[in-house]
C-alpha cells in the first residue's frame, strides 16, 4: 500500500519533466506519459520483487487501476462541474420561493425552485404509486407463477425497458391529452414517467425474487400454507431490501427524465400543489427552460437546479445502499 | 463399513444398560430400540399407508409400484443407495412431489384411510397434517426464532390461544428451548447448522401434524447435533408417526422400529423389503438387502 502510494506521487512528480521532454503537450499527453509510466513502473517493482512471472499479474493489475480511474473520471468531473457552476444559485430563498414574479435573470436572493423540487416529489411519488406495485406484480409473476405467457411477459419487458422516453412521453401525450382530453397536469407525466419506470422495478426484482432459495419456498407450502402466502410472508420478506434497491433505481431511472415531461407536464413558473390540474414544473424542465434563456443568471440558476437534481438522486442512492448492505 | 459400526453401536448398547452381541452389533442396537418400546402393528384405517405408488419426473419414471404402511406412533426408516426415488417417496407422502415443474404420480396414499389425491382434497389441509423437515435447514430468513417456529400458524392462518406456551413445548420437543430460551427475538440464521434444523423441527411441529417427514434431516450436521435429532425424533415417535429419509444405515438403526429398504437397478426405484429394523439389518430375506445393509455397495 505504501508502495503503491511511492509510486503514485513520484510519477506525478516525474510526469511534468518527462512531458518537456517528449513531443507530447497539454494534460491528455500528461494523463497519457502518468498512465504508461506508472504502469512500467509497478511492473518493475513487481519484477524485482518476485521474478519475471509477474509481468502479467501486475500488467493486468495496472490496467484494472487505469480502467477505474478512467470511468470515475467522467463522474468526478460532471459532479465537479454542476458543482462549481450550481452551487452560486443555491440560497436559502431557492428551496422557498419559486419563478412566479422573478425574471429568470433576477438577482439570486430572489426567486428559486420550489416550483420545480414540489413537481419532481409530487411526478416521481405518483410514478412510483404506479408503477412499483405493477413492477413487482410482474416480478412475481415471471418468478413465482411462471404463468403461461412468461417468455412474453419477461420479452416485452426487455422490450419496454429499451423504450426512448420521448417516445413513452409521446404516447401519454397522444393517448391522454390528444385524445382522451385530459389537461397537461404532474399525473400525465407521471404516467408517462411510469412507462420508463416499470421495466426498471421489474427486471430488478426479479433478479432479486430469483436469489431466494427454492427452499424457503418448500418449506412455506410444506408448512400447509397456500402459494399467495408463502410468497407474501416468506419470498417477499427474504427480498425485502433488494425490492427497496429496485424501486430507489427505478425512481433514479426516471426522476431526471426531462423529454416525456416536456410533452405532459408542459413546464410551469408557479408551485402547483394539485398533480390532476395545471402545468406543473419539474427540475429536469427547470433546468432545461432556463438554459435555453442564454442569460448568464439563469444559466447558473439552471446549474443550481441540476445540483439540486443530483443531490436527490444522490441521496436515493445512499439510501438505497444502506438499505440493501443492512444485515439482518 | 460394519467395523465403523461396531464401537459406537457397542457404546451405545453399553450406555444403555442392554446386553450386547458380539455376533451382531446392528442387530443388538436395533434391540436396544425395540426394548426399550414395541412397536405398533398396522391397522387398516389409521395410520399412513401407500398402494402402489408410482413417481414420474416428465418422462422419467422414478419411483414403481410402493406398497408400505406406518403404523400410528412408529419411526420408519426408509434406506437406499442415491437416485432410488426415496426421496421422491418420502415427497409424495405430502403431495410435495408437485411442487417440482413436471412431476407426476400414480397410486393411493391414504391417511387414516382417506386417500390424500382424492380430487377435491385441499392440498394445504393435507400438508398440515403431514409436516416435513428437509436435508438442508431453511429457517425463513426474515423471521425471529419466535416467529420462526410460530410461523406455520400464520402461514395457514390457524388461530392459537396461547402462543408462549405452544413456543416452548414446541421447541422444548424439538430438543431445542434450553439454547434459545433467552434469545427468542433473534434472527434464526443466527443459529448453528444443527440448532437451525431442530428449529425447522420445532417449525414443524407447531401446527401438530399427524406425520412428520424427514429427508436427510442430519446430513448437513455434525455427530453431537445429529444424535440430539436422533433423540428428538424417538421421542416424537411416542405421539406422531415419523418417516425418516437416512443414507446413515446406523441412524436408521438407532432411530427407527422400521426401515425400507430401496434400490432402483437402472429402472425405477422400488422398495425391495420392508421389514422392522431388527430384521432389516439381522436377517434381510432380500439378498440385495443383505449387500446393502452389510456394506458390500452403495
Amino acid at each position: 500500500m505504501l508502495t503503491n502510494l511511492a509510486v503514485f506521487i513520484g510519477c506525478i512528480v516525474a510526469t511534468p519533466i518527462l512531458l518537456s521532454l517528449t513531443p507530447l503537450s497539454g494534460k491528455l499527453g500528461g494523463a497519457a506519459i502518468f498512465l504508461v509510466l506508472s504502469t512500467v513502473t509497478n511492473i518493475l517493482i513487481a519484477v524485482s520483487r518476485q521474478g519475471v512471472r509477474m509481468i502479467s499479474d501486475a500488467l493486468s493489475t495496472s490496467l484494472i487501476y487505469i480502467a477505474t480511474a478512467l470511468v470515475l473520471l467522467p463522474l468526478g468531473s460532471i459532479l465537479f462541474t454542476v458543482i462549481q457552476k450550481g452551487s452560486g444559485a443555491i440560497r436559502w430563498n431557492t428551496f422557498t420561493q419559486d419563478m412566479k414574479f422573478s425574471s429568470p435573470d433576477a438577482p439570486y436572493t430572489e426567486g428559486g425552485a420550489l416550483h420545480a423540487i414540489i413537481g419532481t416529489s409530487l411526478i416521481v411519488l405518483i410514478a412510483t404509486i404506479i408503477s412499483v406495485p405493477l413492477g413487482i406484480l410482474t416480478a412475481l409473476y415471471l418468478t413465482e407463477i411462471k404463468g403461461k405467457f412468461e417468455s412474453l411477459v419477461r420479452f416485452l419487458v426487455q422490450a419496454m425497458s429499451g423504450v426512448p422516453s420521448i417516445v413513452a412521453g409521446l404516447f401519454i401525450y397522444t393517448v391522454f391529452i390528444v385524445t382522451l382530453g385530459v389537461r397537461f397536469s404532474a399525473f400525465v407525466g407521471a404516467l408517462a414517467l411510469s412507462i420508463l419506470m416499470l421495466p426498471t422495478v421489474a427486471r430488478t426484482a426479479e433478479e432479486v425474487l430469483k436469489l431466494i432459495p427454492r427452499d424457503l419456498r418448500e418449506a412455506g407450502t410444506a408448512l400447509g400454507a397456500t402459494q399467495w402466502r408463502t410468497v407474501a410472508m416468506v419470498v417477499v420478506p427474504a427480498a425485502r431490501s433488494g425490492i427497496f434497491t429496485a424501486i430507489i433505481l427505478g425512481i433514479a431511472r426516471v426522476a431526471g427524465e426531462t423529454a416525456p415531461l416536456l410533452l405532459t407536464i408542459l413546464g410551469s413558473t408557479a408551485t402547483n400543489l394539485n398533480p390532476f390540474n395545471e402545468p406543473s414544473a419539474a427540475l429536469p424542465l427547470y433546468t432545461f427552460t432556463l438554459m435555453r434563456t442564454g442569460l448568464e443568471v439563469a444559466l447558473t440558476r439552471a446549474w443550481g437546479g441540476a445540483l439540486i437534481l443530483l443531490t436527490l438522486v444522490l441521496i436515493l442512492f445512499i439510501t438505497a445502499r444502506l438499505l440493501s448492505g443492512k444485515k439482518r | 463399513m460394519s467395523n465403523h459400526i461396531q464401537p459406537k453401536i457397542t457404546q451405545r448398547a453399553v450406555d444403555k444398560g442392554a446386553s450386547v452381541s458380539k455376533d451382531n452389533p446392528v442387530a443388538s442396537l436395533s434391540s436396544v430400540a425395540g426394548s426399550t418400546r414395541t412397536a405398533n402393528k398396522f391397522t387398516p384405517g389409521t395410520g399412513l399407508e401407500t398402494n402402489g405408488v408410482h413417481a414420474w419426473f416428465s418422462k422419467h419414471h422414478a419411483l414403481a409400484d410402493v406398497n408400505l404402511e406406518f403404523p400410528a406412533n412408529t419411526v420408519t426408516a426408509l434406506i437406499g443407495p442415491s437416485g432410488c426415488g426415496k426421496s421422491t417417496f418420502l415427497r409424495t407422502l405430502n403431495r410435495m412431489h408437485e411442487f417440482i415443474p413436471g412431476a407426476a404420480m400414480a397410486g393411493e396414499v391414504l391417511l387414516d384411510g382417506k386417500d390424500i389425491y382424492e380430487p377435491g382434497t385441499d392440498v394445504t389441509k393435507i400438508r398440515l397434517k403431514i409436516g416435513m423437515v428437509f436435508q438442508k435447514p431453511n429457517p425463513f430468513p426474515s423471521m425471529t426464532i419466535g416467529e420462526n417456529v410460530l410461523s406455520g400458524l400464520k402461514l395457514a392462518q390457524l388461530k392459537i390461544e396461547n402462543k408462549d406456551d405452544l413456543l416452548e413445548e414446541c421447541l422444548t420437543r424439538a430438543g431445542l428451548w434450553k439454547e434459545v430460551k433467552d434469545r427468542l427475538s433473534a434472527h434464526g440464521g443466527s443459529l448453528s447448522g444443527g440448532q437451525q434444523q431442530r428449529l425447522c423441527i420445532a417449525r414443524a411441529l407447531a401446527v401438530k401434524p399427524e406425520v412428520l417427514l424427514m429427508d436427510e434431516p442430519c446430513s448437513a450436521l455434525d455427530p453431537g447435533s445429529t444424535l440430539r435429532i436422533e433423540e428428538t425424533i424417538r421421542e416424537l415417535a411416542d405421539s406422531i408417526i415419523v418417516v425418516i429419509v437416512t443414507h446413515n444405515m446406523q441412524q436408521a438403526a438407532r432411530v427407527s422400529d422400521y426401515t425400507g429398504f430401496f434400490l432402483s437397478d437402472g429402472g425405477p426405484g422400488q422398495l425391495i423389503e420392508v421389514a422392522t429394523t431388527n430384521d432389516i439389518f439381522s436377517r434381510p430375506k432380500d439378498k440385495r438387502t443383505e449387500d446393502y445393509v452389510t456394506g458390500r455397495f452403495g
